[in-house]
Order: C-alpha cells, then structure tokens, then sequence
C-alpha cells in the first residue's frame, strides 16, 4: 500500500482494509511513537471540517511529522483563482503526502492523477470519505470483537447520507445484515441497495426505530442536513422524526453499541451520553488510530 | 432496390473514403461533431430524414478519403447505436460493420452532475460504460455519478 493513494473505500480490498485496522489497533495500544519525523503532511482543506482536519492533524503529530496546510479556500491561493491542479503540484514539492477535502464530487481521484505525492481522500464534496468508513469499521470490530455476521441498523438520512452508502457497501464484504430506518423520502438509494442484492444479503426496511431496537447489534445514527433540501418545509417535516432517548434503549441488546459520524443535533438525546451503550465520541477517537494507520502505512514506515 | 437506389443518389457517391449509414435521422449533427467532422479538410457529405426500409427515417454520412479507427469509430455508438459502417475504395465495398458499444467513453460527454470537478476544473471527462437491464448508463471516473443517455450533453 506504500504511495498508494486512498481516494475511495473500494481502492484496497478486503484483506488491505483489515490490515488497516489491525495497525490501527497497534496505535491504539501505543498512540505517540516518533515514526513520522523525517516527513511533511500537507492538509488542504478547501471548506472548511475542523473535526476531520484536527482527528488527521492529530495523528501526524503524534507520530512526529510536520504539518503544513491550510483550513478553508479563503486563506489559500484558490481566492486568487488558481486551479486545482496548479494548487496540487505546488503543494506536492513540499510535502511527502496530501490530505485533502474539497467541495466538489471528483476532486480527490482527479487531485491524486496529477499528484507526484499520495493523496488521502478526507471528502469530496457528496462523493466519498474512505477514512470515516474505515474508523466507522474499526468502531464496529472493537465493540462487537468481529465485523463478520452482524446486525447493522442504519437510522436517519440513508439517501443523502455519504457515510451511510460507503459504510453499506463497505459491509457487503461481511455478511452484514441491513436494517434501514428512514422516512419514507430519504431512502437508501437503490444504487446501494444493489450491492446488497449483488452478494444476496438481507436488507429490511422500516419507518419506527424502534422496530430494529431488540435485533441490532449497532445502531448507526445520522443527522438530517438541512442543506439537502430544497424545500425547507421538507426539511422541517422530517427534521425531528428520529429522536433516540434513553429509555427506549431498554429492550437493547447487551452488546449494541450507539454509533453517529457527528456532529449530533436532536437525534441523539444527551440522556443517552452516560449510557455504555453510547459509542460515539470513543467512535471520534478511533479515527486518530485510523489515520495514524494510514499516514504509517501510506508513506511506507509500516 | 430501385428505391434504395434513388435514395442513394441523393447524396453522392465517393470514391475513395467510409460512408456511415443508418444514423438515427435527428442525431446526424452529433455524430459529425463526435467525429470531428465538422474540421474536416476532406470532402464530407451527409442527409437527414432520408426514407429507409429498416428504421422509416434515416440519416447518412460519406467522408472522402478518411478511414476510422474502431475506438474512434465506437463513439458514436451512444447517439447512433444502429449505424453501420462501409468502407469504398474506387467506388465499391471493401467492408462493412457494425458499431460496437465501447467500454469507457472520454472527453466527449459531459458529466450531468453540476458538482462534478469535470464542470469547474479543465478536466477530459472520463466514463466507464455500463448497461443495467439493457439501458445504457456512463458512470464517471471521477465523481462516480452515473450519467442516462437521456442527460447526455455532447461536448
């Protein structure tokens, strides 16, 4: 995987994405090793995602690389008008590897062909976000001790939802079995539905949370975003349908464990925080030990 | 016969060069311009809603002394899927064919996802084709959105 550029889940297979996470695990035992020193890591983000950008800047720094980089198109040379390319190569003779999110769908896979230096894909506008599915992943193997054979319960917004069509298809490799909780309008789209049928795993769908509440092994919450609609009396009919509280967990498994990408409006209740059942925020942390995986095994030092 | 033969004569003969038949009679213009015809230097003839036997209206292309490659030729599979291909020399057949759907079309489709990098940045488009249940979709390489025939734009 050495100087292999990470732009959607599907560029390493099943075995590179498990070996991801076994060297995450080795991070997470011993998170600050000097590994790193001799290199740069460029972070561009061109909008702005203070959470992916800190969780990527995080992992640098305690393997002991430099960072350099800028946190929003603003303070860059795109306000100037330079292309995306141009923006690339520059920044390519400064740094050993390219973390990049971008507003728009394609960025990243085009950023990576003219790219001399690796290029991690932290999102491209609606399109992917390989890292997020790949700690999304190693949440799920650490809580449940497998990712093979599960109950997965999506909740939320699945048709607009990037993490949740990544995650999904992601899971296909596993065995999983799909419960999709939406409003009837914000479906899984059939795209993702497709590569469930593909290797004939079984989805159910329903409209009540807690229809899925005594079979899931993970509930996989997601904010409904407002920029997604057009229509902002859409928006306000749908905004509030899922609202997870604490005591509906009572008829859980013992084993199910609450995941959300964040950040969490009114789905999540903060009653619920305090439960064990609660796996979100430790979710966030695993994301360092996920990129430190990455950033390791990327420039060649694991 | 007699009718085909009539109809021929309505555009000319060439001598030497590929003739394109059996075009959807409205896609004629596409066609010229996903071959470049329209900059051709070579002599380039061609009819719209020419009667046909087979497909009621039909349209037809000669272009002197120009002989295509498969690829090049391929790509007009998307607009002309029915076309067949003559090569002339001196006057008569010297082959004819079929156009094959290719398996990945570039530079001449434009991505119909507005917040694909291929509409912002100076990027040539790049499409795997795909066919789900017969219809034929282009999934684009860069922003993995899927284009229908019925939203493609020509570049």
């Amino acid at each position: 995987m050495k100087n292999r550029s990470l732009v959607s889940i599907n560029d390493f297979s099943k075995e590179q994405q498990i070996r991801i996470l076994d060297i995450a695990e080795e991070f997470e035992q011993n998170t600050t090793q000097r590994i790193l020193e001799n290199f740069v890591v460029a972070t561009l983000f061109f909008e702005p995602s203070t959470r992916t950008r800190l969780s990527f800047e995080s992992a640098a720094s305690r393997l002991g690389a430099r960072v350099i980089g800028f946190s929003s198109s603003a303070s860059s040379s795109v306000s100037k008008g330079e292309s995306l390319k141009d923006t690339i190569l520059t920044v390519s003779n400064y740094s050993d590897i390219i973390v990049m999110r971008h507003p728009k769908d394609g960025s990243a896979r085009y950023a990576s062909e003219v790219s001399p230096v690796p290029v991690i894909n932290a999102g491209d506008g609606a399109n992917q976000h390989p890292t997020q599915t790949l700690l999304d992943m190693y949440s799920i193997r650490k809580t449940q001790g497998t990712l093979d054979n599960l109950n997965i319960a999506f909740v939320g917004d699945l048709k607009y939802g990037r993490t949740v069509h990544s995650l999904s298809i992601a899971l296909t490799q596993f065995n999983t079995t799909f419960h999709l909780v939406s409003p009837p309008e914000l479906k899984l789209p059939s795209y993702v539905k497709r590569h469930i049928k593909d290797k004939n795993l079984a989805y159910h769908q329903y409209t009540d949370l807690m229809d899925v509440m005594p079979v899931a092994d993970i509930i996989y919450m997601t904010r409904i975003q407002r920029e997604r609609f057009s229509d902002p009396i859409e928006y306000e009919k749908v905004k509030n349908v899922y609202n997870l509280e604490n005591a509906m967990l009572a008829g859980s498994k013992e084993n199910m464990r609450i995941l959300h990408p964040l950040p969490r409006i009114t789905e999540i209740s903060e009653d619920v925080d305090g439960n064990p059942k609660a796996y979100y925020f430790q979710q966030a942390l695993n994301g360092v030990f996920v990129r430190q995986a990455l950033l390791a095994t990327i420039l060649g030092v694991k | 016969m007699e009718k085909e033969q009539r109809k021929e004569l309505k555009v000319t003969a060439i001598a030497n060069g590929t003739v394109i038949d059996h075009i959807p009679a409205q896609n004629v213009f596409q066609v010229i311009r996903i071959l470049g015809l329209d900059s051709s230097k070579e002599m380039v003839l061609f009819g719209t809603y020419l009667d046909s036997h087979k497909y009621g209206k039909k349209g037809i292309i000669k272009v002197s002394n120009t002989f295509f490659e498969s690829d090049e030729i391929n790509k007009i599979a998307l607009v002309a899927p029915s076309a067949t291909l003559i090569v002339i020399r001196d006057y008569k057949v010297a082959s004819k064919s079929k156009v094959q759907i290719p398996d990945k079309v570039n530079k001449i489709v434009k991505c119909f996802n507005p917040n694909c990098i291929t509409n912002s940045e100076a990027v040539p488009t790049k499409f795997d084709v795909i066919r789900d249940e017969e219809v034929l979709k282009l999934r684009c390489h860069y922003c993995e959105k899927t284009t229908t025939k019925d939203n493609m734009v020509f570049i």
